[in-house]
């Protein structure tokens, strides 16, 4: 695959434009994935995490970007990479765990795993194991925002794989038709398991796909916690303002395979070099004054720590309330 | 014969049958190159080259419909859903289109494809990765639907589906994959629509199919122990359904127990159940038991899962209970 794509040279995009506060707090939710998911790599290996388990090693500035843009109020709509998306809202990384190992205390009662956490708390409406389909719901999220009235907006992530199915034409056209406040973060990671965007796309600028139905498309370095995020407000103010949708396409890649068990071999070795040589962690570090991140990473290491005994230490389902639960079913 | 697995069986059933017929072919994501998740189709691209062996994009509905259009002009196609619950983004073109076109066309024109997927519990995938969906194909007339349970049914009945000039829903389960089972090294086809007897018994029938099939066999040798002969039989193809093996075993032991993974609520046994009701109640000593799985989404928690699917044990009690 040698036209597979670069890494970016680096973004021009406001350097000084981002307040320090934010930046910090997009660092926190960068470090806190990465150290989240490399322990649940760990965890994995040792048998405590089970059935599919996709990490989003090397994509975290998208959602930490994108989430710093957005309130608490906000949705958001996760896909089955979807630990980032479910920590930069908000999650509480101890239930998060839990879930992931399956016990009664996470987020869904173990019910769900990895693929399927969503948190109504911080208006995250959840990860997904079927491709794709986040997006309609995700525009049925803005539809009921105009309903409702309120000045809501929502996130709707996927990836470019997910984009060739017919719910993303179907959904972009409606919010477009409707006005909607959503934003589609298509994060190109360049492959869909193992097949290289260049395979499956006709035209591998995946932002055109906005203009083709009435909504703006800008393709940005997904790796740039800061371009996401200050491309993702300006997305949020259009659609606060009742100006309809935005497309944006976050050029990224996966830092390994499709799935924790994929060692990945197919992928493009010097564009993943190239892509690794711009870690999305060390650029926002770098931005960052050693003080705060010290600070900063001291702090996330000890809640991902205390998220893991949590979890080991919290209790599995029980079997007999379970089918008690669906006895009348 | 050779010792081969479920997933090695299939795949020699595809290179046997795309090397027979040069308008077989086969489409759907991560088969070519990757080879598919379970490893059925590997080894078919450096054969048969990308126009035949083809990795399509993300495009389910789209790409099933392809399969039946071009169907229609007289070619075989062999299209892979990774899972069972991915189909219900096909249904459109499987239900309306591919079931129904030969008959609303007056039989001018038919759909000789295969849809191959894989369901079933077990892997710790939760909700939407371990379903067993047979019921709402089994359902729709117009469908084959085969659910093969050892190599060798797997080799014959896909080489079957794919000389079928019918549209065929061909469910693998996730669990069979790597199960070995012999294999004669000649070429054979197992016809659609034959049940086949597991183990032959006079006490009572255990009817099931695909992954089941190994827990029923499990509780029948058990059971035998205790000096109860239960007859095994392994529906294969679901629709159409073997009702004269069924029939025959059911008037010899007079007894019937369903074992199914898919839920209870609306599934294959019910059917089956409410057939031997209208067919075969005088030979009945008793009512149709079925043993099923719990009517309720698949959980991710492996304890929880394993609640939700028929076990050896239960299948046990239940027999003992019809007797
Ligand atoms: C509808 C559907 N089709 C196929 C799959 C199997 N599958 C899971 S993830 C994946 C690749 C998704 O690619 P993309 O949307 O690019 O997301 P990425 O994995 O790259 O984050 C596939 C094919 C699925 N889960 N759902």
């Amino acid at each position: 695959m040698a036209n597979q794509s670069s890494a970016p040279k680096g973004a021009a995009t406001g350097e000084a434009a981002v307040d320090e506060k934010i930046l910090r707090e997009m660092y926190r939710n960068v470090y806190a994935t990465r150290q989240f998911e490399l322990t649940c790599v760990t965890l994995y290996r040792q048998g405590l995490i089970r059935g599919y388990f996709h990490p989003y090693l090397g994509e975290e500035a998208i959602a930490a970007g994108a989430c710093a843009a957005i309130g608490r109020d906000d949705y958001i709509v996760s896909t089955h990479r979807g630990h980032g998306h479910c920590i930069s809202k908000g999650a509480d990384l101890k239930l998060m765990m839990a879930e992931i190992v399956g016990r009664a205390t996470g987020y869904c009662k173990g019910r769900g795993g990895s693929m399927h956490i969503s948190s109504k708390l911080d208006n995250n409406l959840g990860a997904n194991g079927i491709v794709g389909a986040g997006i309609p719901i995700a525009t049925g999220a803005g539809l009921g925002i105009r309903v409702k009235g309120s000045r809501q907006v929502v996130i709707a992530f996927f990836s470019d794989g997910a984009s060739n199915n017919g719910v993303f034409a179907e959904s972009i056209n409606l919010a477009s038709v409707f006005q909607l406040p959503v934003i589609y973060m298509l994060e190109n990671n360049h492959y869909a398991v193992s097949t290289p965007v260049e395979c499956s796309a006709g035209d591998c600028n995946l932002a055109n796909r906005g203009p083709a139905y009435g909504v703006p498309g800008v393709c940005i370095d997904g790796n740039d916690a800061e371009e996401v995020y200050l491309t993702t407000k300006q997305a949020v103010e259009r659609a606060r303002r009742g100006e309809g949708p935005t497309l944006i396409e976050a050029k990224t890649y996966r830092h390994g395979g499709h799935h924790v068990n994929d060692p990945g071999l197919y992928m493009d070795q010097e564009a993943l070099a190239s892509w690794k040589a711009r870690d999305p962690v060390n650029l926002l570090r770098a931005k960052i004054n050693d003080v705060s991140v010290k600070q900063i990473e001291a702090k996330v290491d000890a809640e991902v720590a205390e998220a893991v005994e949590f979890a080991k230490n919290s209790p599995e389902p029980s079997v007999e309330e379970f089918l008690a639960s669906i006895a009348d079913d | 014969m050779a010792e081969l697995k479920y997933r090695e069986a299939l795949n020699r059933a595809l290179f046997e049958e795309m090397r027979r017929d040069p308008l077989v072919f086969v489409m759907g994501e991560g088969i070519a190159e990757r080879g598919g998740s379970y490893k059925v189709t590997e080894g078919l691209l450096k054969e048969f080259g990308p126009n035949r062996v083809i990795d399509t994009p993300i495009a389910e509905a789209s790409f099933t419909g392809a399969g039946v259009g071009a169907a229609l002009i007289g070619t075989r196609p062999v299209v892979e859903i990774l899972f069972v619950d991915f189909t219900t983004l096909i249904l459109d073109q499987i239900i309306n289109q591919a079931a129904k076109y030969e008959f609303m066309s007056g039989g001018q024109g038919k759909v000789p494809m295969v849809l191959r997927t894989q369901g079933g519990a077990g892997n710790g995938l939760a909700g939407q990765h371990s379903q067993s969906l047979e019921a709402l194909f089994y359902h729709i007339p117009g469908l084959k639907v085969v659910m093969p349970s050892t190599p060798y049914d797997a080799l014959g009945l896909l080489k079957a589906a794919i000389r079928d000039d019918h549209p065929v829903i061909f469910i693998e389960h996730k669990l069979l994959y790597m199960t070995k089972g012999e294999v004669p090294a000649e070429e054979y086809v197992v016809s659609l629509g034959q049940a086949d007897i597991k183990k032959p018994g006079e006490d009572v029938t255990v009817i099931t199919y695909s992954y089941m099939t190994l827990k029923c066999l499990e509780a029948a040798h058990a059971l035998e122990k205790e000096g109860i002969r239960a007859e095994v039989v392994d529906l294969r193809t679901l629709s159409p359904l073997d009702k004269k093996t069924l029939l025959e075993s059911v008037s010899k032991t007079g007894r019937a127990v369903i074992v199914h993974e898919a839920c209870k609520r609306g599934g294959v046994g019910a059917d089956i159940a409410a057939m031997l009701m209208e067919e075969a109640y005088d030979e009945l000593d008793g009512p149709v038991l079925r043993i099923c799985g719990k009517n309720t989404t698949i959980p991710y928690n492996l304890e929880l899962e394993k609640a939700c699917v028929p076990s050896v044990a239960e299948i046990i009690a239940g027999v003992r209970t019809v007797l």
